[in-house]
């Protein structure tokens, strides 16, 4: 069972539809005790600002869950806002603390035309190197975001805009990030949604 | 590279598409969720919803047909027509829309605007703009489906909405909706210029060249409707040819 962190950060429902799509069961968790032995990855979404996230994940307990979670070896994969809150900090109207469990600070994109909306392409760096989606590289991915992480430590996947390049998927041991939506990314979305749940479950590390 | 995005547009009345689609192997032209799925088999970018339900009765079936929408669409998509209040909107990002656009109302009431970016985040605010054409380089800013003017320059008030909190502007030329002779390039020139936000030219696309015009000015996203639904255009095909002429699209795998 796959389990959607539901803190009132956005619509879940249609993270939800894009697991069910390739037959997964899906939990809308509210509540960390959620967070079961019978939860076989943990999903943490979100669409907005990176402050009040961030408060609400660590007023609810859901932070030092999830640092626990991770803690402990356990699959946790990040979308959009969801990736960007696994990082350290996040600059966005202040400084607001991340799980610390990705390398590298939130900062805002340098562009012409704010947010970055749209359909932009994603390049494998090839990294870690068991992890092998069967998307090509150059692949488009549905992005909507004004900030992103340029550290690249994690970086299983770079994006370029406007000539500046930034982490669009982070992936190291069990913890993966999406900085674009996959479940708003068509097919090619849905198609490394489940090669993503799958990598992170995979039965050696 | 960010891509150019091609978006059908589909009105909705008391829960129904009208000027249905030409295509043959639709069970059902007049359902917005068949529609949906329609489209992004055909590789369209996102989808925008207009309700044009005369009522607030008419709109009563809107909960409805945006679940059904949202449950059949793996792309994004926009719904607008008669929001009103912050809550209205919430309601329909809650049920999956990944955008609401705000027309009348943003103009009576400007702060409506911010309220709902504050709520929903900028990304999934987009101001509808219908823009008639007024002399020289000017343009007015009309509500109320065009019947009512207001007055307003169309470029000061997508600016002011950009100040106010929305991400996205969709910018209807009034002169050249539904006449197939293009889009106003010159406005939408202007507006892409004027706002550092993604600019939705709409109003007058009658062939792949408009479109091609379209992105070569500076659009963004350019949104039609009866080209894609009478089937005079593919989506496929445009893309291919948009491709050919240097102009990033995101095409099928």
């Amino acid at each position: 069972m796959i389990a959607v962190v539901d803190y009132q950060v956005g619509n879940m429902g249609n993270v939800r539809r894009a697991f069910e799509s390739f037959g997964e069961e899906v939990l809308l968790a509210l509540r960390p005790e959620q967070l079961t032995e019978k939860v076989s990855l943990a999903v943490l979404p979100g669409v907005g600002a990176f402050g009040p996230a961030s408060e609400s994940l660590f007023s609810t307990g859901w932070a030092e869950r999830l640092r626990k979670w991770h803690g402990e070896g356990r699959p946790l994969l990040g979308i959009c806002l969801g990736m960007q809150l696994l990082c350290e900090e996040g600059h966005e109207d202040g400084k607001w603390p991340g799980l610390g469990l990705i390398p590298g600070a939130i900062l805002p994109l340098q562009a012409r035309k704010i947010p970055h909306m749209g359909w932009n392409s994603v390049d494998w760096t090839g990294s870690p190197a068991d992890f092998t989606p069967s998307l090509q590289s150059g692949e488009y991915f549905y992005f909507v975001h004004s900030y992103a992480l340029f550290d690249s430590s994690g970086a299983a996947g770079t994006t370029t805009l406007e000539g500046r390049t930034f982490t669009s998927m982070v992936l190291r041991g069990r913890t993966a990030g999406f900085q674009f939506h996959p479940e708003r990314s068509g097919t090619a979305g849905l198609s490394l949604l489940k090669e993503t749940a799958d990598y992170l479950r995979r039965g050696d590390l | 590279m960010l891509t150019k995005r091609i978006i059908p547009c589909l009105d909705v009345r008391n829960g129904r598409v009208v000027k249905g689609i030409n295509f043959q192997n639709l069970r059902d032209a007049g359902d917005p969720a068949e529609m949906a799925a329609f489209y992004m088999d055909e590789g369209a970018d996102e989808l925008v919803f207009l309700d044009i339900s005369a009522s607030a009765e008419g709109r009563g079936t809107r909960k409805d047909w945006v679940l059904k929408v949202a449950e059949a669409l793996f792309i994004p998509f926009t719904v607008g027509g008669g929001i009103s209040t912050p809550e209205e909107a919430r309601e329909i990002i809650a049920l999956g829309a990944d955008k609401i656009s705000l027309n009348t109302a943003a103009v009576n009431n400007p702060s409506l605007i911010g309220d709902c970016a504050r709520l929903l985040g900028r990304q999934g605010v987009v101001l509808a703009v219908d823009a008639k054409a007024t002399g020289e380089g000017k343009w007015e800013v009309y509500t109320s489906g065009g019947r009512t003017a207001t007055g307003m320059d169309v470029l000061e008030w997508i600016r002011e909405g950009v100040r106010r909190g929305c991400g996205e502007i969709l910018l209807t030329s009034m002169d050249r909706d539904g006449v197939k002779g293009g889009y106003d390039t010159e406005l939408n020139a202007l507006a892409a210029s004027a706002v550092s936000v993604p600019l939705i030219a709409s109003g007058g696309a009658g062939s792949a060249e408009h479109i091609l015009e379209a992105f070569r000015k500076g659009s963004d996203g350019a949104l039609a409707a009866s080209i894609f639904h009478y089937g005079e255009v593919r989506i496929g095909e445009l893309k291919e040819w948009l491709s050919e002429r240097g102009i990033p699209v995101r095409k099928r795998s």
